[in-house]
């Protein structure tokens, strides 16, 4: 029950453990905590909220809890060693972080020339997969978070079919670790790309129904579109990256900009949004997932050696001071054994120097800046996560927006605690 | 890249006493500036003179045992003629300080709240110069060479506490630049 009184402030008056009377006056905003562990901030982020009514007025954005310290560890492994830990950036597109992990030392090596073809289209098929799953995922909880439950479902279960495409090509699910620094772990297991091939058959029919299921559905309009508006400015300034930027306009994609793998051999589209809503958000997502596949699509035709390697392509760089050797030369000639031991116990020999190599990962650009001083462990190894700059522009895109607005646009925005906090 | 080396030579020649070194590796281009109470204006006329509107990345190195310990390191990005230019400077003061950037560009705010926090660079200007990754209460800079990879025993209060991690006589490597002839272990620290 209120009590008005002539200065317009408001007195509680029920009080059932006689607390004293708070005066309340109507300036008074609600602070609000979302998070650590709410459903719709797909993570460990809190976000300290102050609301008037259910208007967000002001937004501080809390990060860190899953920080595991992946540079620090960085300092203490070899180039090798760290591989697996890249795994753990972006944990649901984890062959995308390999492959930009290894190419960053490539660089530094100054061999990213020597890789073979066939690991080069090899590592492209994996960037690729890696993005359509992870923006399946992205879009499957965003559609959630509006209510739209069946989107999840449908999409989850062709992440199922890339996972099961994962465990096939390098025996894990999950934490993949696929790449070396020279080539890939191992070769694609015979009819893969035929399961590659009936996948992307299927991915597309999904994909075209969730498009039939979003795209001009009414509740999903009103919800997304003039929601989360990012000027291309205001995403340039916070150094937005990837599908994120694109949707505000601005059309900036490495693989477009500064080819790297094989993507200079390869057609195909950037789809970019024109004012950066979250509708625009998703209309990239959806869009990309259909480049990604006719990507795909023509690495499997282009491969050299085919799909099956007739033609025994070589998938690991002859360079053995860099790469580990074949097993079977290590168990039996002499210079093979010393290579493998040089490169297991003190890693590949980097220049003294530093490099910055980015990936246009799904979700952004995922750069490593390596600092060597020699030797194979890097003196600094710092990880551009494009999760952290997404997260960063919360506190000037959230005000302004309705409480419900919340789940659309950290939906919307697509980042993963595990590459932010590293 | 011709144009980024066009772009660097007009750089030079606006500030010919504050750049001292230009090296170029693998295709990046990197500049050092000599101190920090000139780098705004290097900043400035970086962004909108030469079209360097992204900030893609600020970090921080840390060089013990060598002088000047602190080192940042700018990674600045042309949208419209895809050039990336690298930007390091370095200071030996204790507390090490730089000036603030992220007026100029605003995603260098959480950049070097994480700095800070990993190194304990302060950073003069900054808004909101608050620890990010660890919490507030931390009282170390995790990043920094003296600190070691297991981390220390710290009693906080409400019962908040960390504790060494158990490595195992790990981790098993050998330290950048030295070659002895057979890797060992570390102690543990």
């Amino acid at each position: 029950m209120l009590n008005q009184n002539e200065n317009q402030t408001f007195q509680l008056i029920y009080h059932p453990g006689g607390a004293p009377a708070h005066t309340w006056s109507e300036n008074d905003l609600l602070h609000l905590n979302m998070g650590p562990s709410h459903p719709s901030t797909h993570g460990v982020l809190r976000i300290e909220l102050e609301l008037d009514g259910e208007r967000i007025v002001s937004v501080r954005p809390h990060i860190g809890y899953l920080h595991r310290g992946f540079e620090k560890i960085a300092e203490h492994l070899t180039y090798t060693q760290f591989i697996p830990y890249t795994d753990r950036l972006d944990y649901l597109a984890p062959l995308a972080n390999n492959v930009a992990y290894v190419l960053a030392v490539e660089k530094l090596l100054g061999i990213e020339d020597q890789i073979p073809p066939r690991a080069v289209y090899i590592r492209t098929i994996c960037s690729e997969l890696a993005r359509i799953s992870s923006h399946l995922l992205g879009l499957g909880a965003f559609a959630m978070d509006c209510g739209a439950v069946t989107v999840f479902l449908y999409q989850f279960t062709e992440r199922e079919k890339i996972y099961n495409l994962c465990e096939a090509l390098t025996g894990a699910r999950f934490t993949t670790s696929y790449t070396r620094i020279g080539g890939v772990a191992r070769d694609l297991p015979p009819g893969w790309c035929t399961t590659l091939n009936k996948f992307l058959d299927e991915l597309l029919r999904t994909v075209d129904e969730i498009d039939r299921l979003l795209t001009r559905n009414i509740i999903w309009i009103k919800r997304t579109k003039n929601v989360g508006t990012i000027p291309p400015q205001t995403a340039i300034d916070y150094a937005l990256t990837g599908p994120n930027l694109r949707a505000s306009g601005v059309p900036l994609d490495l693989r477009k900009d500064q080819p790297y793998l094989c993507y200079d051999e390869l057609q195909f589209d950037i789809p970019i949004g024109t004012i950066g809503d979250c509708y625009d958000r998703y209309l990239v997502r959806l869009e990309e997932i259909r480049q990604s596949a006719s990507i795909i699509r023509q690495c499997i035709q282009k491969i050299p050696g085919g799909p099956d390697n007739t033609s025994h392509e070589p998938i690991m760089i002859s360079n053995f001071k860099v790469a580990l050797p074949p097993k079977s030369n290590v168990m039996t000639q002499m210079e093979e054994l010393i290579h493998h031991f040089m490169n297991v116990t003190r890693g590949p020999d980097c220049p003294p120097s530093e490099v910055y190599f980015a990936h246009e990962n799904p979700k952004g650009q995922l750069g490593f800046y390596i600092q060597s001083r020699g030797g194979g462990v890097p003196y600094r190894l710092r990880i551009r996560p494009p999760s952290f700059f997404t997260l960063s522009i919360l506190p000037v895109i959230l005000p302004g927006h309705l409480l419900a607005d919340i789940p659309a646009i950290l939906g919307s925005l697509d980042f993963v605690m595990g590459e932010c906090d590293r | 890249m011709s144009t980024l080396a066009e772009k660097v030579n007009l750089l030079k020649s606006a500030f010919p006493k504050l750049i001292v070194e230009h090296t170029e590796f693998r295709g990046q281009t990197t500049l050092v500036i000599n101190s920090g109470s000139d780098l705004l204006k290097i900043c400035h006329f970086l962004k909108h003179q030469l079209g360097f509107e992204m900030l893609l990345d600020l970090t921080a190195v840390d060089n013990l045992e060598t002088s000047p310990r602190w080192m940042l390191v700018y990674h600045l990005w042309n949208i419209k003629e895809n050039c990336m230019l690298r930007l390091r400077i370095s200071t030996n003061e204790d507390p090490p300080t730089f000036p603030t950037v992220s007026h100029i560009w605003p995603a260098s705010n959480w950049l070097e709240r994480e700095v800070y926090d990993m190194f304990g660079i302060r950073f003069q200007g900054h808004p909101d110069l608050r620890r990010i990754l660890m919490w507030d209460e931390y009282p170390w800079h995790p990043m920094r060479k003296d600190f070691p990879l297991a981390g220390r025993s710290w009693q906080g209060s409400n019962g908040l506490f960390t504790e060494p991690a158990p490595l195992e006589g790990g981790p098993f490597h050998i330290l950048p630049g030295h070659h002895p002839s057979e890797p060992r272990a570390h102690p543990q620290q």
